[in-house]
């Protein structure tokens, strides 16, 4: 078996949830994490609570539990996305300052965000298309980019035109310079830093494959990035 | 000067055209709907309105919005799926926009009443939003700097004050509304309930009264 084939984990390319589960496994047990708006929430969904993972919302509060159904639903306590939300064991609040002093001061550990683009060096585009017609709106995407030690990314490979999210330089407005470490498709696991692209696995399609997509020059990762 | 007042358009009377007043909440929690329905009716204008968002839906300051009331918004995320008045005005050119990543919203907030005269900040260093802005690289990392925004009002919704203006939240209602309450000069506050001096634990007491200045309770 060649190191191209070896890293091929998936005879076929991830869904969604596939996707979510994958990102769920690879956060370490006793992690502060924050997800983004979108199809980062759906990771809360594989976050088994023996697992000890404390998720933040910029809002103010760590310790945030599941969505919040029927008689749990309380307008006082919803998450970022604005959707009600419920508060585990052990939970805390927080005013926004002091949130985002969470985010900025470097305590999160990981944060999982959707995106446009990516770029080889790991600056990322995801709040703003620069359409002249847009209304720009960006939230804490910034703050979260720049604060987290870790920044996934979770997206499809592809643009609905078939374009590669990953690109040599974004051509979308920025969100933060070099802050993303790992990005997560339907195709491949990519690690994104100094060293340039590297795939640590792939989905559906030999990295042969996947460098015919991507823009950039593509390496397998050297050895098993948990 | 702490005062207790009974009604909410008291609480707001002397709110002047072109105040630049903050508004607390996120989305609709902690917005403090009852004070903003009083600001329409006093006829307040040309205002400049600190929020994280531009109004959600029918309700509140999308109505502040939607009736020309609003100069000017600083905000993060006015783009909804129900920010259609604030969208029409943007559209039309009849609103200005000052777009704000929320941490350094939240912290320039922070810096006013803190008495900061402006910090240097690693977010959105090499984007759009530092375009003309002061930059450095401190410790190895790029930074911007971004300047205190003061206010002239702010409208908090609370659960709880005490005789002497002490206040505590309920849980994601509190976002903004201890740092508006330090940054502005006169603090409006709407609360569910107002118990005597010594009731509230001091442990547990989250903006200190000498922050508040009016305190109306709603139903």
């Amino acid at each position: 078996m060649s190191i191209e084939t070896s890293i091929q984990t998936s005879a076929t390319p991830l869904g969604r949830d596939d996707l979510a589960r994958l990102v769920a496994k690879d956060i370490k047990p006793g992690s502060f994490v924050n997800l983004g708006i979108g199809q980062p929430t759906l990771v809360s969904n594989y976050l088994n609570a023996d697992r000890d993972i404390t998720l933040h919302t910029e809002n103010g509060m760590l310790g945030m539990g599941p969505e919040a159904k029927g008689e749990q639903i309380d307008g006082d306590l919803i998450n970022a996305g604005k959707i009600p939300v419920t508060e585990l064991p052990g939970a805390s609040y927080f005013h926004h300052a002091d949130s985002f002093a969470i985010m900025r001061g470097g305590h999160l550990d990981i944060c999982v965000l959707g995106a446009f683009q990516v770029s080889a060096t790991g600056d990322l585009a995801n709040w703003h298309t620069g359409a002249p017609d847009a209304i720009p709106a960006v939230g804490g995407a910034m703050d979260l980019a720049t604060g987290a030690k870790d920044v996934f990314v979770m997206m499809t490979l592809l643009t609905r035109e078939g374009a590669s999210k990953i690109v040599e330089a974004c051509t979308y407005p920025l969100t933060g310079v070099g802050c993303v470490t790992r990005v997560y498709t339907d195709k491949a696991v990519f690690l994104t830093g100094p060293g340039g692209v590297q795939v640590r696995e792939t989905f559906g399609c030999t990295l042969e494959e996947l460098q015919e997509l991507v823009p950039v020059p593509l390496t397998a990762a050297p050895a098993v990035v948990p | 000067m702490l005062n207790f007042v009974d009604t909410v358009a008291d609480a707001v009377a002397e709110i002047k055209d072109g105040s630049t007043v903050m508004i607390g909440g996120f989305g609709n929690a902690g917005q403090p709907f009852e004070l903003i329905d009083a600001l329409m009716d006093c006829g307040a204008r040309e205002l400049t309105v600190v929020n994280n968002n531009a109004g959600q839906g029918d309700q509140g300051l999308a109505l502040l919005i939607k009736e020309g009331r609003v100069k000017k918004m600083i905000c993060s995320f006015p783009r909804q799926s129900d920010s259609w008045h604030f969208d029409a005005k943007y559209k039309a050119g009849q609103i200005e926009l000052e777009l704000v990543p929320q941490g350094n919203l939240a912290e320039r907030i922070r810096a006013a009443g803190a008495g900061i005269g402006g910090f240097f900040t690693p977010t959105g260093y090499g984007t759009m939003l530092a375009e003309g802005k002061e930059t450095r690289i401190i410790d190895g990392r790029g930074q911007v700097f971004e300047t205190p925004i003061h206010a002239d009002v702010a409208l908090i919704k609370a659960l709880k004050a005490d005789g002497k203006g002490n206040l505590v939240y309920r849980k994601t209602a509190r976002n903004f509304g201890p740092i508006m309450a330090a940054a502005a000069k006169q603090s409006i506050v709407q609360v569910s309930e107002i118990v005597p001096t010594g009731a509230l634990d001091p442990e547990t007491v989250v903006t200190p009264g000498i922050y508040v200045n009016t305190i109306v309770k709603v139903a």
